[in-house]
């Protein structure tokens, strides 16, 4: 059968990954511990004023910024992943495979058990901290796997390890200091959309905004970066160019994402996976619909969180691990790969 | 249009810094429309020299010309319209469809930033039919044989609409009709289109057969440099290769090789 032409695909994968998101931000405003009626819903959109004070709590400041909160880190995760994994052409790559997830939870820790105060005026200490953890390990996997004007691959995987051991160890460390903090460290560490409000969407939105773009207008050099280096290379891309872009538009993502949430696994992972199967492997197409699925799927995956155990809640990480890690399984075996 | 003059002056490279050179400064000129093949053992460098003439690796000493031009100051895009480079055992990760590889062959001729880019269809159509694998167009370049992914890389750089073709040993995944097929259309390139074709090839014969010029490379230095007939003689291929061969010249000059079996040099 013939592949359908891009502007076909682009159409169709866009249109669905709305609807579909669409679906989930209706979920997630709708379902939770205290159930809110489409009607209700209604009222807040079109006449607030006349809507229960508690219900309105309930939507406007409780579960929209959430909601919000998971379609900007999901999508920024989802992308970050389609953008690692092209780029290093390797299946397995996710988002946190720059060091940045292990950045920002150093950075996290610091500011939970020294009770640091925020180094950024418009953030709170932890998102702040995480978010300066994430860029400072970026820069230093960067600088270590940087050779001359070139950034070799299994260089740059290894030096991505050896930043995330170190920081992962600082993190144990902090930890086995914590005392009454410890559960906090931990919580964080599985992430969370628990403390969305409006300054960690606006600390996410730019990033997203800015990196979603860049990784977009690279998707047609992504596709070519598929062949390997030299291939690439003598089609045309400057190949090093575009790996130092992805690598800094994607890193940049994941560390405002993280910081906001905390660490939110397998999804970055899954997502770009997933999304291949449905759209195939045209970059140009994959960026926006992975992004999209990426911001349904955590949405669902917190409406879950919040709601399964209440009024206890369960990290969305949790969720989105137990979910994904099932599925990735069934995808390598029933797919034999992952192409 | 004629493609402009390749030179190499003085290459040197080595692959790091305390590393042995893979190059001695070597000369080279090739000549616009000549259909060269370069020869030589397992580790001569002829990947080494192919990728430098390509711009893929940059020289440690001396420099690439192209129409006179220094090649490392060649912005990428220009470039890869006027070299295209095929290199040896290209594997691509994703499954795009062959059609979806050939076409990427026209990135450099993308229009605004390439994301909406289609109309390159007639191209990549003559490129596939030129190349034989019009059939598969639909199939995943992850799933058809080797043979077949050959020939579409060929396809994607004939895409690039380049007047120079440089081949790592373009027939080495294909039977002996591919290999024949390839070469017939290298050689059907070169004179109705001019292109100047570089190619590295192991076999003998079929660089005998199609080639107007041969390098032969030892160590990373220039063995010898001519005509099929000069270069394609028992001597220098003991010389080349350390195996004993026959040869018979052929018509048009072009010299057949015959492997001598090893149980008649004891004799």
């Amino acid at each position: 059968m013939r592949r359908a032409s891009l502007a076909v695909r682009l159409t169709l994968a866009c249109t669905g990954g709305v609807a579909l998101l669409t679906v989930a931000a209706l979920v997630g405003m709708l379902v939770g511990s205290v159930p809110i009626t489409p009607g209700d819903l209604w009222l807040a959109w079109s006449d607030p004023d006349r809507l229960d004070p508690a219900t309105a709590t309930i939507l406007l400041d409780l579960r929209l910024p959430r909601v919000l909160l998971g379609i900007l880190v999901g999508a920024s995760l989802a992308l970050a992943g389609s953008g690692f994994q092209g780029i290093l052409r390797n299946p397995l790559a996710g988002p946190y495979i720059v060091g940045t997830s292990a950045g920002a939870a150093l950075g996290a820790s610091l500011a939970i058990v020294l009770h640091l105060p925020s180094p950024l005026p418009w953030l709170s200490p932890v998102p702040a901290l995480a978010f300066l953890g994430a860029l400072g390990a970026m820069m230093a996997v960067y600088r270590l796997a940087r050779i001359g004007n070139t950034l070799p691959v299994e260089t740059f995987l290894l030096a991505g390890v050896v930043v995330g051991s170190f920081a992962g160890a600082m993190v144990s460390f902090l930890m086995t200091l914590a005392h009454e903090d410890l559960p906090r460290v931990v919580f964080w560490l599985m992430g969370s959309l628990g403390q969305a409000d409006a300054s960690r969407v606006a600390l996410v939105a730019p990033y997203l905004l800015i990196g979603g773009v860049a990784l977009y207008l690279l998707s047609p050099a992504l596709n070519l970066a598929s062949m390997g280096d030299e291939a690439a290379w003598s089609l045309g891309v400057d190949v090093e160019r575009l790996k130092i872009r992805v690598i800094l538009a994607g890193s940049l993502v994941t560390a405002a994402a993280v910081s906001a949430s905390g660490l939110i696994g397998f999804l970055g992972l899954l997502v770009p996976h997933l999304t291949r199967m449905l759209v195939g492997p045209d970059h140009r197409v994959l960026m926006p619909a992975s992004a999209l699925g990426g911001a349904a799927f955590l949405v669902l995956a917190d409406t879950v969180a919040r709601t399964v155990g209440a009024p206890q809640e369960i990290p969305v990480g949790v969720v989105t691990a137990m979910v994904g890690a099932p599925f990735f399984f069934w995808l390598l075996h029933h797919r034999k790969g992952l192409s | 249009m004629t493609p402009p003059r390749l030179q190499a002056q003085g290459l040197a490279f080595s692959y790091t810094p305390d590393s042995p050179q893979v190059l001695d400064p070597l000369d080279l000129d090739l000549q616009p429309g000549s259909f060269v093949g370069l020869l030589g053992p397992n580790g001569s460098g002829k990947s080494t020299l192919l990728k430098l003439l390509a711009g893929v690796l940059r020289p440690v000493q001396g420099r690439v010309h192209l129409g006179g031009e220094d090649m490392s100051r060649i912005p990428r895009g220009r470039l890869a319209s006027t070299l295209a480079f095929v290199p040896q055992d290209v594997q691509v990760w994703l499954p795009f469809t062959c059609r979806e590889v050939v076409a990427m062959g026209r990135y450099v001729h993308r229009s605004g930033l390439g994301l909406l880019d289609s109309g390159h269809d007639e191209v990549v159509r003559r490129c596939m039919a030129d190349t034989g694998v019009a059939d598969l167009a639909e199939r995943r370049i992850t799933e058809v044989s080797g043979g077949e992914a050959q020939r579409v890389r060929i396809a994607q750089a004939l895409a690039q609409e380049a007047g120079i073709l440089v081949l790592d040993e373009p027939t080495s995944h294909l039977d002996i009709s591919f290999q024949v097929e390839v070469m017939d259309l290298l050689s059907r390139l070169n004179r109705t289109r001019g292109l100047t074709i570089l190619a590295a090839l192991h076999d003998l014969n079929l660089a005998s057969l199609y080639c107007d010029r041969l390098i032969a490379l030892r160590q990373g230095h220039v063995l010898r440099d001519g005509p099929p007939a000069e270069v394609l003689e028992p001597t220098l291929l003991q010389d080349l290769f350390g195996v004993q061969v026959e040869v018979q010249s052929g018509p048009g000059r072009r010299p057949r090789i015959f492997l001598v079996p090893t149980e008649d040099r004891k004799a």
